[in-house]
């Protein structure tokens, strides 16, 4: 218990303009632990994972971020070229869309190849058996691998982005709604998929959802969201199982019981 | 030998803020502690807040007032108050729990299930598939459906694989919210043989039974949970 976190999260805000994207928002997170941050379209849960990933620029507030060296960096005090190295090497980030996070025109083992190549790897042979063995982790055939992203299902696609997102070892991964838009049959295996990565990888990450099915299965801590403040937070089963504000009790008393 | 789980004057009540509200009193100055080797059971009639209790000794409910001490880690913790990554710790290593219904998790087989718990503890995952295959045998479940995900077996057979689940770890804490609902005669005697075992190692056990017969069997005492009424004034 005597660790520190990956990452200190203090007084976060974001407007823009006089409208409040997200507000106060405090955290810590830890190696290993998957947090969910939940709430309806609007409720900031995405101004914040952006402002997390550095994607945005927080009116106020920061973010320290325990980098390799055991150094605490200041986030938003990063060089642009600091930041986009770390988003390229100890960061992932998940799209809802696989298409933003993919290069489309390029083939599977590319995509994959890509980021190792950023990382520095020149070497042809092992950049392939790496991507190979990243595809048939992420249940992608390897005779795929010379097709586009293009010639895939949406399932396809996201496994393909979050091998892409994987293949560096990054320590912390962001994701934005990753199984939105997908059947449910493809979203429990992708679920499964995901489940089992972070678990072997102890990767720490933050899954931002409005699904809190998708939030109990990924992740041990919650936030719940409602007007860009944080309305509740705790261990997941507890908010979900016994749900103190009024607005969570809302939210978890309107799922759909099958 | 310190007293592994202590509850001091622990409150619980639900506020229905869809219903106005309107404040639902669960259980107050809920009071007990539990010695290493013994199973107690909290008896009452449903409704009494005997669920209730249990989930708050776990985290999974919160506590609106008192303490629930546990012995962890070479320290005491007050779990009522903890964070939520000290309450995981806790569960991990020190509170383990049984409830009546296996959730889920899809394309994870019943194997896989039950050796979880270790592997999340750092055992290896062969050595822990092993202790799994002995469990489930131990509980008569079918070999032919260890490979098959949970989610399409019989009440009785779920309930059986979250039983596996939950002893196969070596918690110093074992929660047990009606383990034998829905098992045959056979099978209750195989989970009484495993408290047994459990006490006979030092475990600190809870337990929820409405089941007359194994409650004989198991319990060493029986805390009675209508003392600990709260709506009684209120509401």
């Amino acid at each position: 218990m005597t660790d520190e976190p990956l990452l200190r999260v203090s007084a976060l805000s974001k407007f823009y303009g006089s409208r409040v994207g997200c507000e106060n928002v405090s955290f810590d997170l830890w190696p290993g632990e998957v947090l969910a941050v939940v709430g309806e379209s609007g409720s900031g849960k995405t101004t914040l994972l952006n402002c997390l990933s550095t994607r945005l620029l927080p009116s106020s507030g920061t973010a320290s971020y325990r980098m390799r060296d055991g150094q605490f960096r200041e986030l938003y005090r990063m060089s642009e070229a600091e930041r986009r190295f770390l988003m390229r090497t100890d960061w992932g980030f998940v799209h809802q869309n696989p298409a933003d996070g993919l290069r489309m025109t390029v083939s599977a083992g590319a995509n994959v190849g890509e980021r190792l190549m950023a990382v520095g790897d020149r070497h042809y042979g092992k950049i392939r058996a790496t991507a190979v063995d990243w595809l048939s982790r992420v249940e992608i055939d390897e005779d795929r691998i010379d097709d586009e992203p293009r010639a895939f299902s949406g399932g396809m696609r996201q496994r393909l982005q979050i091998a892409r997102n994987l293949v560096t070892g990054p320590r912390l991964v962001f994701m934005d709604e990753p199984t939105g838009g997908l059947d449910v049959s493809v979203q429990a295996r992708l679920l499964d998929l995901l489940r089992g990565l972070v678990t072997d990888l102890g990767l720490a990450a933050i899954v931002v959802t409005h699904d809190l099915a998708v939030a109990r299965l990924l992740s041990q801590r919650m936030m719940v969201m409602k007007d860009g403040r944080v309305v509740e937070s705790g261990l997941t089963d507890r908010v979900l199982d016994d749900p103190r504000a009024p607005y969570t009790q809302l939210l978890v008393s309107s799922i759909l019981q099958v | 030998m310190p007293t592994p789980l202590v509850v001091s004057d622990v409150a619980k009540s639900f506020t229905m803020h869809l219903r106005d509200g309107i404040k639902l009193p669960v259980v107050a100055g809920v009071s007990f502690s539990i010695r290493a080797g013994e199973c107690a059971v909290l008896g009452g009639p449903s409704g009494a807040g005997k669920s209730s209790i249990l989930k708050m000794l776990y985290g999974n409910y919160a506590v609106d007032e008192g303490q629930i001490i546990v012995q962890h880690a070479d320290g005491l913790i007050d779990l009522a108050t903890a964070s939520p990554r000290t309450v995981l710790a806790v569960r991990r290593q020190t509170i383990g729990y049984v409830s009546q219904f296996l959730r889920t998790v899809p394309r994870v087989s019943a194997l896989d299930v039950v050796a979880e718990p270790l592997v999340e503890r750092g055992e290896d995952r062969e050595a822990a598939r092993g202790k799994a295959r002995a469990l489930l045998a131990q509980l008569n479940l079918p070999e032919k459906l260890w490979a098959l995900p949970p989610a399409t077996f019989s009440g009785g057979e779920q309930q059986r694989v979250n039983i596996a689940r939950g002893f196969i770890t070596h918690h110093p804490v074992l929660l047990l919210d009606e383990p034998t609902a829905s098992l045959d005669a056979r099978n209750r005697d195989v989970v009484i043989a495993l408290i047994a075992e459990k006490k006979a190692a030092g475990v600190a056990l809870l337990g929820i039974f409405h089941d007359h017969d194994v409650r004989e069997a198991v319990a060493d005492r029986i805390i009675d949970v209508t003392t600990f009424a709260a709506g009684k004034r209120a509401a």
